[in-house]
């Protein structure tokens, strides 16, 4: 019985791995490849929720509204490269952070003009509605299966891109030197529009992936913003490798901590400062583990920017 | 960091020169907005003046780590909370005396950015931003854990403090003033302490920090200090935010809290104290009059963000400076 709850955890961590992983990758290329903090990546992993949603009313399949939120939302993260984030290279972290926040706050509150504050809701596509038995009595949906197998699927085609192909060359030595690989004659501009846009689509195809299990909401993006950024610092920023393992990392200690912490805790303390005590602590943990990795080795696991 | 903005650095000590103009404008106008507000009835106006001084107490204090330092700490708010819930847990438990409240405000703060400051300084760039907001969440989580002082709701506090048993901060003017108090207090503080040794230093290890080694200096230890410094004065604006709302939260040191006087400081122009002051009135005054326009007045704000930082560097001190510059010219 526990044995089953441990391995129902065990997979609600790997989903929320490899979602984090969906936003990570993209968040740590930009960062690793231009050197630019891109705060408002969380809002296009609402935004793909969003349109996610707002397609599906339109033409009522899953597929199709996938496909169109992900072209909407990769149409319109390259219109924010172009109007806004572009001109913002080379500048000031400082500056990045302010403007990108801007563009947070505008569209956080844009979506609650068009969309309305109430929560929206995204059904299941019909052929993955059941659920399966791990064990008597113990169901697990399938659409989170679904999620950990496309996550799992796109990080190795990520692994693919990046390792065996031309222009996954030129992404991890524009990770490690920017301006190296600029001098050599690679138009660099270019390579990170390219970046930006993939990793603007992988944060959307996450939101769409999430919206049937959770509310669509205005915000959601934020906290998520927050995860993502302390996965690509704990696995190291420019590294793919570490965003997959920092991510997996994450998504289970978060998961297992929120579930098992006031269990833990009532071995060694009375039931109601457990109850208590345990949801900070486990709100506190990987924090606590971002600490501890940044201490014994400040720039990350797998450090991928060489100087 | 952002070159020209770190221009309006002046020697410490009372007007020697026009650049002291600015400051002291700036507190004549705080000095007297209680008597206007009194004259035109508008008593909302020192409530508002009120929050612009918690926060510019706040920004004051993070523009000397962000702007001077370099160093980019995303949880300043904890700073704040940790002198709010000194205040609100000193008084829940009938010590309700600024004698006691005020010091163990800054004195916790200051601890608290000691010990997490030796484990911060080791990293650089955005890990030392993360690393900042790691720490900022885990106070967060803590208050959110104490039942007993209200956990997530927060706690209200019973009445503002006394000093050495007499209610002299009762009204809300006299407040006011002891605040105002405060902030020049830390303005000039900060002030004399950027124009010391101390403070070339700091802005020497921020341009160039491997030269600064090499002439002798243990950066580090020099960061460390001025972060402690910057975290006891987080805590000072913590305890005038407790006693000016009379309640505490968790949310006082939200890391939305920290991102907000990261804005009020870049939009003043980081690298000038002056700008922080302005910044926060600026901030809380648009923020005052965009919200009264239309619920979503964000949607107005973001957009106004990006445009300074597209076209107005140096935030509005640049703006200001470049403006002053053309007048002159022509």
């Amino acid at each position: 019985m526990t044995g089953t709850l441990f391995f129902i955890q065990v997979l609600n961590g790997l989903q929320l791995g490899v979602l984090l992983f969906l936003i990570a990758a993209g968040l740590t290329l930009v960062f690793g490849v231009m050197d630019f903090i891109n705060l408002a990546h969380g809002v296009q992993y609402m935004l793909g929720a969003y349109l996610a949603v707002a397609f599906y009313g339109l033409v009522g399949n899953f597929l199709l509204a996938l496909i169109l939120a992900l072209a909407a939302a990769l149409a319109f993260g390259l219109l924010l490269e172009f109007l806004v984030l572009r001109h913002l290279y080379g500048r000031d972290h400082l500056d990045q952070v302010i403007a990108t926040f801007g563009i947070i706050l505008f569209l956080n509150h844009a979506v609650r003009v068009v969309w309305g504050a109430a929560p929206l809701t995204l059904p299941v596509p019909d052929a993955f509605t059941g659920s399966v038995q791990l064990a008597p009595g113990q169901l697990y949906p399938v659409w989170r299966l679904v999620i950990i197998g496309s996550g799992i699927a796109v990080a190795t085609g990520l692994y693919v891109l990046v390792t065996y192909t031309r222009i996954g060359m030129l992404v991890r030595a524009g990770a490690t030197n920017a301006r190296m690989v600029s001098v050599l004659g690679v138009n660099i501009e270019r390579l990170f529009t390219i970046v930006f846009g993939f990793g603007t689509m992988l944060a959307g195809f996450a939101g769409v992936m999430i919206a049937p299990i959770i509310s669509v909401e205005p915000g959601m993006g934020t906290n998520i913003l927050i995860l993502a950024l302390v996965v690509i610092v704990i696995g190291g920023i420019g590294s793919i490798r570490g965003a997959f393992v920092a991510a997996l990392l994450i998504g289970l200690v978060d998961t297992l901590g929120r579930s098992f912490s006031v269990d833990l805790l009532r071995v060694v303390m009375a039931p109601s400062p457990a109850r208590m005590v345990g949801p900070a602590i486990a709100s506190m943990l990987i924090y606590v583990l971002m600490a501890i990795v940044l201490y014994l080795r400040p720039a990350g696991l797998f450090p991928a920017r060489g100087r | 960091m952002s070159g020209g903005a770190s221009v309006a650095v002046g020697r410490a000590g009372p007007l020697r020169s026009s650049r002291d103009v600015l400051p002291a404008l700036i507190f004549l106008a705080f000095a007297l907005l209680p008597i206007f507000a009194g004259l035109t009835a508008q008593r909302y106006l020192v409530d508002s003046g009120m929050r612009i001084i918690v926060f510019a107490v706040a920004a004051v204090a993070l523009d000397l780590i962000v702007g001077y330092a370099g160093l980019i700490s995303f949880g300043h708010a904890a700073f704040i909370g940790l002198g709010a819930y000194a205040v609100g847990i000193l008084s829940a438990e009938g010590i309700g005396d600024a004698l006691v409240a005020l010091p163990a405000a800054i004195a916790v703060s200051m601890l608290f950015a000691w010990i997490t400051g030796i484990v911060c300084m080791r990293t650089k760039g955005v890990y030392f931003i993360m690393i900042t907001l790691a720490f900022g969440q885990m106070v967060y989580f803590i208050a959110t854990s104490l039942a007993r002082y209200g956990g997530d709701n927060g706690l209200t506090i019973a009445a503002r403090s006394t000093i050495a048993g007499f209610s002299l901060l009762k009204s809300d003017t006299t407040f006011y003033y002891f605040s105002l108090l405060c902030l020049v207090a830390t303005y000039l503080l900060c002030h004399a302490l950027i124009a010391s040794r101390f403070g070339r230093v700091l802005r020497g290890a921020r341009e160039n920090p491997t030269r600064m080694a090499t002439i002798g200096f243990t950066v580090r230890r020099f960061q460390l200090v001025a972060y402690v410094i910057t975290g006891g004065l987080g805590g000072l604006s913590g305890f005038l935010l407790a006693n000016s709302t009379e309640f505490v939260a968790p949310a006082y040191m939200a890391w939305q809290q920290s991102g907000e006087l990261i804005v009020i400081i870049i939009l003043g122009g980081v690298g000038t104290l002056d700008g922080a002051i302005i910044g926060s009135a600026a901030y809380l005054i648009v923020e005052d009059r965009l919200s009264g326009l239309t619920e979503n007045w964000q949607v107005i704000f973001g957009p106004l963000l990006v445009l300074v930082v597209l076209f107005a560097r140096g935030g509005l001190m640049g703006l200001s400076a470049l403006l002053w510059r053309r007048l002159s010219h022509a």
